[in-house]
């Protein structure tokens, strides 16, 4: 009967595959260069071919047919595009909870009024420290006053606020500040979303991953401060599965409750799919999305558990985590069909020994961190990084 | 905290309430989060609606499911709960 948070807000009770969640990724532009973005690395090609208002349009209609009620409007900065307000006035209209995703880039008096007039139903924003040095470092921007000052326009106009955080290095030691922080902005709810290894943050995992002690001790903060603040403000804490003996029930399982449709209009089941080699995804621009989400080999591909390999196939525990992630197999193992190698019981399993390893030990990386820039996506495109990404990447 | 007949309770600031075709249920919606109401829950929380007392919440539904012997206590149980999640609030 029910669906709570636990898992990416989704429970494993859903024995329908309907999807819930629509996760409209509207653009790959944005002005913030985070180095930990979970976008592709080579997201700077989908940047000239991005669906129009009416495709959006016909997206969401869609989409609510088939079942979905909460919408996330993200991207790149999704308020980049200039037809949002026209997006979540059709989507309220349609019966969906809309949430935008947003660094707060874009944002003014005038916008956030047109989409409380719109229907929209609450805003996540991003936030990165308590400190403008560390804000401005990581997302190579100086955008750490505009972020407060979205954060109490978000308040001002009585919408429930979400502040996510995703943790690193750089910001994991200041935790009690920035709950403390939260606290003081009237934030509803925070996220702290420990960062997960795809996209940009692999390629600058060395840059970025905390040391164990480093997590734990957040936890504990994290905690303390939750049973300190009650139900006044929730606090979320996503843990970094590298320093788990068990990989997540990724996206709670492919192509269960989620579904992605990029700025090209590709559907995807998560957000890094794309990367698996030699699974071609619908696009909306071929395809309805009843066909894409019940019908496409993409989304069949892992769906259930027929398409697993030993020690997934035999294991008492495959319907917890069905496997784990396969994204972060193919990325870390080479074999996406392989145990996320997260998992103890993966042959694989010592490549993230390894990364804790070397997480204890992060001057011995020399190399900057690569920001999130159209120019760099542009290079790692044409193999100009090879180097760098073999340390990371499984070479097939 | 104990439910008393005369209370009235509104769906929380915050969160929505409302019939879903497709998956031919009631939920709940709020920030990152949903959760499909069984029928009797959903039944309950269709008529929480800031106005009307858990009295008279009982008496509808007690026309409305004439064989069930323990609805008091059930909707009672339901709007605990239902409390207790935080997705109804207390208005009197």
């Amino acid at each position: 009967m029910e669906l709570d948070k636990k898992n990416n807000g989704v429970s494993a009770s859903t024995t329908t595959t309907q999807p819930l969640w629509l996760l409209a990724e509207i653009t790959y532009q944005c002005p913030l260069q985070c180095a930990f973005c979970y976008n592709p690395t080579d997201f700077d090609k989908h940047t000239q071919n991005e669906l129009d208002t009416d495709s959006w349009i016909r997206v969401l209609r869609q989409a609510r047919d088939l079942g979905a009620a909460q919408l996330g409007i993200s991207g790149g900065e999704p308020l980049l595009r200039k037809d949002i307000e026209e997006i979540v006035t059709e989507a309220s209209s349609l019966g969906y909870y809309s949430n935008l995703i947003t660094s707060g880039a874009g944002m003014n008096e005038k916008r956030i009024d047109a989409l409380k007039d719109g229907g929209l139903d609450h805003i996540q924003l991003s936030m990165h420290d308590i400190t403008e040095e560390i804000n401005n470092f990581i997302t190579n921007t100086k955008t750490f006053k505009l972020k407060q000052k979205v954060a109490a326009m978000i308040k001002d106009r009585g919408y429930p606020m979400v502040l996510n955080v995703v943790m690193h290095r750089y910001n994991i030691d200041h935790i009690q500040e920035i709950l403390e922080m939260a606290e003081g902005l009237g934030a509803d709810y925070i996220e702290l979303a420990n960062t997960q290894y795809y996209g940009w943050s692999l390629v600058n995992r060395d840059q970025l991953m905390p040391k164990k002690e480093q997590v734990e001790n957040a936890l504990k903060v994290t905690n303390k401060f939750r049973e300190r603040v009650g139900n006044k403000m929730k606090i979320f804490f996503v843990v970094p599965d590298y320093f788990d003996d068990r990989p997540k029930k990724c996206m709670n399982g492919w192509g269960e409750v989620f579904m992605i449709v990029t700025a090209n209009g590709d559907v995807l089941p998560c957000h890094s799919a794309r990367v698996i080699p030699n699974l071609e995804f619908p696009n909306v621009n071929d395809s309805p999305l009843k066909g894409a989400w019940y019908d496409s080999p993409a989304f069949n591909k892992f769906r259930g558990d027929d398409w697993m390999q030993e020690p997934c196939r035999s294991c008492s525990e495959k319907e917890n985590d069905l496997g784990g992630c396969r994204c972060q197999a193919l990325l870390l193992t080479g074999n996406a069909e392989g145990a996320d190698p997260v998992c103890s019981k993966s042959p694989d399993r010592h490549i993230i020994d390894q990364a804790i390893k070397d997480s204890q030990n992060p001057g011995v990386e020399a190399k900057p961190i690569m920001f999130r820039t159209n120019e760099n996506s542009k290079k790692i495109e044409k193999g100009d990084e090879k180097e760098r990404l073999e340390k990371f990447h499984a070479t097939p | 905290m104990a439910i008393e007949t005369k209370d009235i309770y509104k769906i929380a600031a915050h969160h929505r309430f409302q019939w879903e075709k497709a998956q031919d249920c009631y939920v709940i919606l709020f920030p990152e989060g949903m959760v499909k109401l069984n029928g009797s829950a959903g039944e309950v929380l269709n008529l929480v609606d800031g106005e009307s007392t858990v009295e008279s919440i009982t008496e509808t539904l007690s026309k409305k499911f004439t064989d069930a012997p323990n609805i008091a206590k059930d909707i009672e149980g339901m709007i605990e709960l239902a409390l207790d999640k935080a997705w109804i609030e207390k208005v009197n």
